[in-house]
């Protein structure tokens, strides 16, 4: 992560190319949909009950979480940063929750309260990244050690969660039918991941995003406002994993300072494997969403098929990684 | 003051300082017995629990050197941990010298493997260190849980426990180890001009190659060099505790090397490294962690410690920072 700034050579398209070039950006994605299709058609066919709506709507609710913070994690990555402080501020928030709560806040301070300290870390993480060039991998190391370190200094143990508001959004469940629910967070995630669909695909943030994922230099000559947006996207990054932290807070009904370890690699993993390129630039929200369903079908057919152990998740996600990224490596190659 | 503005000095003051300050809390921190011939003292202390953390550090100093780095050491501890243990385990002599001494070899030689899958990532197909090595990272702890079939691996052999909790002419087996590894590394880089093709290739990887020199064969050195450190640091730890634990070895060790690379004034963007700043880092961040127990302050707040040295760290390194702020002068132009 050393040279992401750096901007990857690409020469100027020639205009017959580019359709070709066009349908070449989306051979990540569309590798990934065809994967989920796969895999889902080998669940199905090998296990009872897997058909079942309901499994599918599990992995959204299971991934709720995981589906904003890597929502956020895409903005970022775009730019061809990265966020390596997401899950620390995930569990900042689960135990700064809980400890108000526990307290007896009321949810409506605790609620932007803790929105807002995400959101805060991340401008801050953001602000030293674009103002003394530190590199993100570094700056939001140590914004993940300052997060997590927080936590543990506020309370070591897990805190439960008994607010009404909370329990409320918790055992909230939106019915389509006898056995057909999900869950509101999985509502709130939709909506995150919609409304960052559209801010990356038809605002003028959106796309000076993708410009710097390209090439700060040639953002920064084209009069794009290179600096405000890399802040803005380790904000939103901020802020996602804090709304994320909300989430996984009614998701377990606790708050600990210890939760959510190791959350930022699954993050990564789920936007590289939804065809986000490393070098940002290039990838969709859509993708992502594909990567966190890929990560719970794994999840999901290891626990149908029983016999396979919890720790294959870890293999298979590193397999599908390595094939991810060279698939990725040899897409970049040819288009250039 | 010429010793001021040496690039260890502040490190070197720092762990002083820490040092020092321990005379407060416990009267006796500096004096070492001796005691059946061995030596101890909380000094030796911190010597014997930075020997794993100076091993992955030197490894990844010279990773660092070449623009690299090397997220998957922890993975990698604990799977030669695992390997080991599990050989061990079969033995008919757990108390084979041999079979130790082969176990160990095979944990080596496994890591020099996993080495040479890194570097042929990150030289051969082009992959951005930070996710070639992630790939490892991820699925290495799935690698070491499914060799030790996810149980805790428990030894009772007496030459494996020599070398993490061994002593040998009054010091302790691990010390020697890493100080070994540390003499081997500054021989092979000071001593001959590899060090300098190290950092040329750093430098700039271009340059190196139109100079002549084989950049990519220099890159997988450097990973495995890397990976068999990491391997070393594995059967440290599961020697010293006697047990290969997946889970608990090398967790997070690979933020706690970077650290100790950046605090000894490697800059994580390639080129010049320093062995002997690595080593000191490592030093530091153990006389951190025991200066904290000694002062009886929650452990975890270790972590805050290290964020504040982050973040100090790096502002100080950061250019922008210093042009900005501190108002010298430099020679990199204001921020993009």
């Amino acid at each position: 992560m050393i040279d992401v700034t750096a901007p990857p050579g690409t020469p100027p398209a020639k205009a017959r190319n580019r359709v070709l070039k066009q349908n070449r950006r989306h051979v990540p994605v569309l590798a990934t949909l065809a994967l989920l299709i796969i895999m889902y058609a080998v669940g199905v066919a090998n296990y009872r009950g897997f058909s079942d709506t309901q499994v599918v709507l599990n992995i959204f609710v299971d991934n709720a979480f995981l589906l904003v913070v890597a929502a956020g994690m895409t903005f970022v990555i775009l730019t061809g940063g990265i966020d390596l402080s997401v899950g620390a501020v995930v569990a900042l928030t689960t135990t700064v929750a809980a400890t108000l709560l526990h307290a007896g806040w009321p949810a409506a301070v605790v609620l932007p309260l803790v929105l807002l300290i995400g959101t805060v870390l991340g401008l801050g993480m953001g602000a030293v990244i674009h103002f003394f060039q530190v590199e993100p991998f570094i700056a939001t190391l140590a914004g993940m050690f300052l997060a997590r370190g927080i936590a543990l200094l506020i309370n070591r143990n897990s805190i439960p969660i008994t607010d009404g508001f909370w329990t409320a959004m918790a055992e909230e469940r939106i019915r389509f039918g006898p056995g057909v629910f999900i869950s509101t967070s999985v509502v709130i995630a939709l909506i995150v991941v919609l409304i960052g669909a559209y801010v990356l695909a038809y605002t003028r943030f959106g796309r000076t995003v993708y410009a710097i994922g390209g090439s700060a230099d040639s953002a920064l000559l084209m009069g794009l406002p290179v600096g405000r947006t890399r802040i803005a996207v380790y904000t939103l990054s901020g802020f996602c994993s804090a709304l994320g932290g909300v989430l996984y807070s009614f998701y377990m009904s606790s708050g600990y300072s210890l939760n959510a370890q190791g959350m930022e690699l699954d993050a990564i993993a789920a936007v590289v494997i939804g065809g986000v390129l490393l070098t940002g630039g290039s990838g969709y929200l859509f993708g992502t969403v594909l990567g966190v369903l890929v990560l719970g079908l794994i999840q999901t057919i290891i626990t149908f098929q029983g016999t396979l152990s919890s720790w294959w998740t870890r293999i298979v996600v590193g397999v599908l990684l390595f094939a991810f990224i060279v698939l990725q490596r040899a897409v970049t190659r040819r288009t250039r | 003051m010429s010793f001021v503005r040496h690039r260890l000095f502040w490190p070197a003051a720092i762990l002083v300082a820490l040092l020092a300050s321990n005379i407060f809390f416990s009267s006796g921190f500096f004096s070492i017995t001796v005691h059946d011939g061995h030596l101890y003292g909380s000094i030796i202390d911190i010597l014997r629990r930075s020997a794993p953390l100076i091993l992955v550090g030197i490894g990844m100093t010279l990773v660092i050197a070449t623009g690299g780095i090397d997220l998957s050491v922890g993975s990698v501890m604990a799977i030669s941990g695992a390997l080991a243990c599990l050989l061990i385990g079969d033995l008919d002599n757990q108390n084979s010298v041999t079979g130790v001494l082969l176990a160990c070899a095979a944990g080596i030689a496994l890591s020099l493997v996993l080495g040479i899958w890194n570097g042929a990532l990150v030289a051969s197909i082009g992959i951005q260190p930070i996710i070639a090595t992630l790939i490892l990272m991820v699925a290495g702890r799935g690698i070491a849980q499914l060799i030790t079939d996810g149980q805790i691996l428990n030894v009772t052999s007496a030459p494996y426990k020599v070398i993490g909790a061994g002593y040998t002419i009054a010091l302790p087996v691990s010390v020697l180890i890493a100080a070994g590894m540390v003499a081997i590394a500054v021989v092979l880089t000071r001593r001959t001009a590899l060090g300098l093709l190290i950092e040329a290739v750093g430098g700039s990887p271009t340059a190196s190659r139109l100079a002549g020199i084989q950049a990519r064969r220099l890159t997988i050195m450097v990973y495995v060099f890397s990976a068999i450190c990491a391997g070393i640091a594995g059967l440290i730890y599961s020697s010293n505790v006697s047990s290969a634990d997946s889970n608990a070895a090398g967790n997070l060790i690979e933020l706690d090397a970077i650290l100790a690379v950046v605090i000894g004034g490697t800059r994580l963007t390639g080129g010049r490294f320093s062995l002997a700043g690595t080593v000191l880092g490592a030093v530091l961040i153990e006389t951190l962690n025991v200066t904290t127990v000694s002062i009886g302050i929650p452990v975890e707040t270790t972590l805050l410690f290290k964020a504040i040295v982050v973040i100090v760290l790096c502002l100080v390194q950061s250019a922008a920072f210093r042009a900005k702020v501190l108002r010298r002068p430099s020679r990199v132009g204001a921020s993009a």
